[in-house]
């Protein structure tokens, strides 16, 4: 299986690299990790007449904790780097699990945080919990960035707000919360290297046994990552019961919209929709860790 | 890296990197991946080609110390680099303690994705001396055997492992 031919191009600065993307106009593409695109020009899905490797942008691998900013991490880190930092472990250990979870060993050693939300696909792991955590991403253009939050990002299957032709997307921001548990858990056809058949991810800030506030987002239901947000206001405001979470469960099986496919039929994903949004949500409750 | 164009206008690469300990300057395509590299530019052809989509590692380098799929890196993306393949892992015509337990637990059947189950186990050996059986399983996890001889395989990588206690 062979590549078609491309022009490579490998920027020193981000300057040069937008500037780049500019002067080549619309079927350039940005390569970061290649877990992806490589793959699709493998399957003739996308052809670029270029490539523009950000390998030498040391400066976006940087993984930083800031106690005005938050949780910044450059668009290269790895699920792997990622998965591994002390500064994510301490501060949103369950973005470390999510990317523990994604693919396998050898992906996630080049497999890249902006990668995977630029790929853009309903069943991508990182998404749920970085909606569910509230973190934005910045994308800079050749003269002024932007920031854009996670749950706005996607527009549709493998599609998202970044302007390919002008924009790279740089960074990603948890800011700092007053979350007290999230989680994100998933089911897939197996323990490694399977795509979410369905994702869930919940946050929540309680206050004793009382649920302040709640933010759960569903993955691979519906063409972009979802939040269930009718499910979110059953909890808010109420004690915590088992038949609170289930009534949850069932509430976000009406917020999402699934599709059958080789993985699994739409019903079958809604049932996990309510089973995994209990499971979820008892999770971030119980496990008090964010 | 420099870029160099022939008189058709094909234009190529010099990258260096560094392979089982010795250093490289080979020209290549813009599109040359670091497996085809390796096996037809390179003559280590140790390294297998299975999926070439990043499911099945048989593929499996480690670029820097860490496992990677060769199917999934661009030739270009590893200059600079340090690159080991299964050819690099016996040193001075002595078989590692991974083969060796790998031959004595009878952990090899068609042979094919042993390369790649070897240099996985060897990167998890450098940062976890001692790992349980469930990360010897998660760290293979990107490595498929279709003879499932997994059984023999991580009984293989935990002895590996209790040797250099």
């Amino acid at each position: 299986m062979y590549l078609p031919d491309f022009d490579y191009y490998a920027p020193e600065s981000l300057t040069e690299a937008t500037g780049l993307l500019m002067q080549l106009g619309t079927s350039a593409r940005v390569l970061a990790g290649g877990t992806d695109i490589l793959v699709k020009m493998k399957s003739g899905l996308l052809a670029p007449s270029a490539l523009v490797s950000l390998k030498n942008l040391h400066e976006l691998r940087r993984i930083r904790w800031d106690a005005d900013r938050g949780l910044a991490i450059g668009a290269l880190a790895t699920h792997n780097e990622i998965c591994n930092s002390a500064v994510v472990q301490e501060h949103f250990l369950s973005l470390s699990e999510a990317a523990h979870k994604l693919a396998n060993n050898q992906i996630r050693n080049r497999g890249t945080i902006g990668g995977n939300l630029v790929n853009a696909i309903p069943s991508a792991d990182l998404p749920p919990i970085l909606i569910a955590l509230g973190a934005y991403v910045t994308l800079a253009g050749p003269n002024s960035s932007r920031t854009v939050p996670v749950e706005s990002f996607f527009t549709g299957v493998s599609r998202c707000a970044l302007e390919p032709e002008r924009e790279i997307l740089t960074e990603v921001v948890i800011p700092p919360q007053k979350t007290t548990g999230s989680t994100y858990i998933k089911f897939g056809l197996r323990r490694s290297g399977a795509l979410a058949v369905v994702g869930v991810a919940a946050a929540v800030t309680m206050d004793g046994n009382v649920v302040r506030d709640a933010r759960i987002c569903l993955g691979a239901v519906y063409k972009v990552p979802t939040r269930a947000i009718q499910a979110e206001q059953v909890l808010i405001g109420k004690t915590w019961t088992n038949d609170l979470l289930e009534q949850a469960g069932r509430t976000a099986v009406g917020c999402c919209l699934p599709i059958s496919d080789i993985r699994g039929s739409a019903e079958y994903r809604r049932d996990l929709v309510r089973i995994f949004t209990r499971r979820a949500l008892k999770r971030a409750i119980t496990q008090g860790h964010v | 890296m420099q870029a160099i164009a022939d008189k058709q206008g094909v234009k190529r690469y010099i990258i260096s990197l560094t392979v089982n300990g010795d250093e490289y300057s080979p020209v290549i395509k813009g599109n040359t991946l670091l497996v085809n590299l390796l096996r037809d530019g390179l003559d280590l052809t140790g390294t297998k080609k299975g999926c070439e989509l990043g499911d099945c590692g048989s593929c499996t380098v480690l670029m820097d110390g860490k496992p990677v799929d060769a199917c999934l890196v661009l030739a270009l993306e590893a200059d600079g680099c340090e690159i080991i393949t299964i050819e690099g892992v016996a040193q001075h015509g002595e078989l590692d303690r991974l083969q060796r337990s790998f031959i004595d637990n009878a952990a090899i059947q068609c042979g094919y994705c042993t390369p790649g189950m070897i240099l996985s186990a060897k990167a998890l050996l450098a940062r976890n001396p001692h790992p349980t059986e469930p990360e010897v399983r998660a760290a293979i996890a990107g490595n498929l055997c279709r003879c499932t001889g997994y059984v023999n395989i991580v009984k293989a990588v935990l002895d590996a492992a209790e040797v250099t206690a």
